[in-house]
């Protein structure tokens, strides 16, 4: 199994063993990590918000122009912000490093 | 000694409030009680992802199955509650059994508004409110069959592009003289109306059911013209009620909706409700208002969340909804009045464009229809009760941030 390791609002640090071929929104949601995730990962609201870790950034696929659009007008957004609902979880994504982002 | 909260409705606002209050597990025992058979999922992709079988049903779930019990949550699924005793702080269930609580929260959602029709209870008439609702009309819904739906809102429009990219023959019957009426402004309502026709949705406006027909299962629809709609399928989505009946059973107080105040309170200390079945006070729109809505159906859920944990705050957020049909991904936040001020921001045709609701110049509202920059500023300006110039707003070459 793939792991996340995850820095919550309250800034502690786990590690989450993920499940591949799901977002990395639901890894997140089902485990109770404060992802809302309202619109369910249909990429029409922004609660799912995370920050990637610079290193990791690269290995992702660049975010579609209507993630971008919802992303970056967050009050809370930073060039390292993403929608977690928008990134598949891969095996290949072994490690990936992310912290929730805070409430908007 | 642990609080005992007792939700009732394992919707999304009743799922949301279990979720939250069981972070704080060794301060409350959460007791969540729904009426369906299904852990609380998401309504949205009813008409939507999950009618045309993209999504299996699990993706629907707000938490995994196994999820409440791991949290110390008792749910209890296909359970009604039948009666609330406030003095003795006691719900009656389905099966005769007695449940007491501290708190009890009411998040009983809504029913779906029943067409007065003839014919309305014949096999092979549905609505779209739950999953067995959607799995029934995925058993009919194949390649060619035809379905009439009754009604332009938000879910028959959405079921009527479902059903179009499954090969469906789709009617739509839609009493008033433009699509989603009661939402948005007409600019955006001939834009759909325009989008579903070159679909080939068969649409028709300022047209009534008059009757279903059929002996042993619908086989047609006579429309308010006379005219005979042939059909494998009805569907009806013309609005949701409020379940208000056990609330008002106990002698809470009820509006077209239970009355809560800003932090989710009902006229009971220890009962609270929240969800499309509450008529709140929302400071930002200065007025009382009942929201059908996942977005207020989570806030809402939160507010009693925070209010039992001691971080009370009044509830004050901006409405917001979506719709998705065909490739249109529609977000709207607001809730502008019909008079307010209709402001076309971009060129319908190219599927791309947004609309501004101004009342004296201030932003009301926003529907942005595949640009989500104008959907997230315009959410932004309503929150901030911000002027805007009409004039700027409409010029995209200036801009969304800088008008």
């Amino acid at each position: 199994m793939p792991v996340i390791h995850i820095t919550n609002r309250a800034g502690t640090e786990t590690t989450l063993e993920a499940e591949s071929g799901i977002s990395v929104m639901e890894n997140l949601r089902d485990n109770d990590y404060e992802v809302d995730a309202i619109c369910g990962g249909s990429c029409a609201c922004a609660t799912c918000h995370v920050y990637i870790d610079a290193a990791w950034q690269s290995k992702l696929a660049p975010p579609e122009p209507d993630e971008q659009g919802l992303v970056e007008d967050e009050p809370t957004f930073k060039p390292t912000s993403r929608l977690s609902c928008q990134i598949e979880m891969t095996d290949a994504l072994d490690g990936l490093k992310l912290t929730i982002a805070p409430e908007a | 000694m642990s609080e005992h909260i007792v939700i009732v409705g394992a919707g999304h606002a009743g799922g949301t409030l279990a979720v939250q209050l069981a972070r704080a597990k060794d301060r409350f025992r959460i007791t969540l009680i729904g009426e369906e058979a299904w852990p609380p999922y998401e309504r949205p992709p009813l008409s939507k992802q999950f009618l045309m079988g993209d999504v299996p049903l699990e993706k629907t779930f707000l938490r995994p199955e196994t999820f409440y019990a791991d949290k110390g949550i008792d749910l209890r699924l296909g359970t009604q509650v039948t009666a609330i005793d406030r003095t003795a702080r006691s719900l009656t269930l389905s099966g005769g059994e007695t449940l007491s609580y501290d708190k009890l929260a009411l998040c009983t959602g809504t029913r779906v508004r029943e067409i007065p029709v003839v014919g309305r209870d014949l096999p092979g008439v549905h609505y779209i409110r739950t999953i067995d609702d959607t799995q029934a009309i995925r058993t009919v819904a194949r390649e060619g069959a035809k379905v009439v739906i009754a009604g332009g809102g938000y879910i028959g429009l959405e079921a009527a592009a479902a059903l179009r990219k499954m090969g469906c023959e789709v009617t739509v019957i839609e009493m008033m003289d433009r699509v989603m009426a009661r939402a948005v402004a007409e600019p955006v309502s001939r834009f759909y109306e325009a989008a579903h026709r070159a679909e080939g949705v068969n649409l028709l406006l300022e047209t009534g059911v008059a009757e279903i027909g059929g002996t042993d299962r619908a086989t047609h629809v006579v429309d308010s013209h006379g005219h005979l709609h042939p059909a494998d399928l009805v569907l009806v989505g013309i609005g949701v009620v409020p379940v208000v009946e056990l609330a008002e059973a106990a002698g809470l107080a009820t509006d077209d909706g239970i009355i809560v105040d800003s932090r989710a309170r009902t006229s009971d200390p220890d009962i609270f409700a929240a969800g499309d079945c509450t008529r709140h006070p929302n400071r930002i729109l200065g007025r009382d208002v009942r929201l059908e809505s996942v977005q207020n159906a989570v806030d809402q859920a939160r507010c009693i969340a925070n209010e039992l944990s001691d971080k009370g705050a009044d509830y004050a957020e901006v409405p917001w909804f979506w719709s998705d049909q065909f490739d249109l991904k529609m977000q709207m936040a607001g809730l502008p009045a019909p008079d307010d001020q209709v402001v076309v921001r971009g060129e319908p045709s190219t599927r791309s464009f947004s609309v501004f609701y101004l009342r004296d110049g201030r932003v009301t509202g926003v529907n942005a229809i595949n640009v989500g920059s104008d959907y997230v500023r315009g959410r932004k300006w309503i929150g901030e009760g911000r002027d805007v110039d009409s004039v700027r707003l409409a010029n995209t070459e200036i801009p969304i941030k800088e008008v």
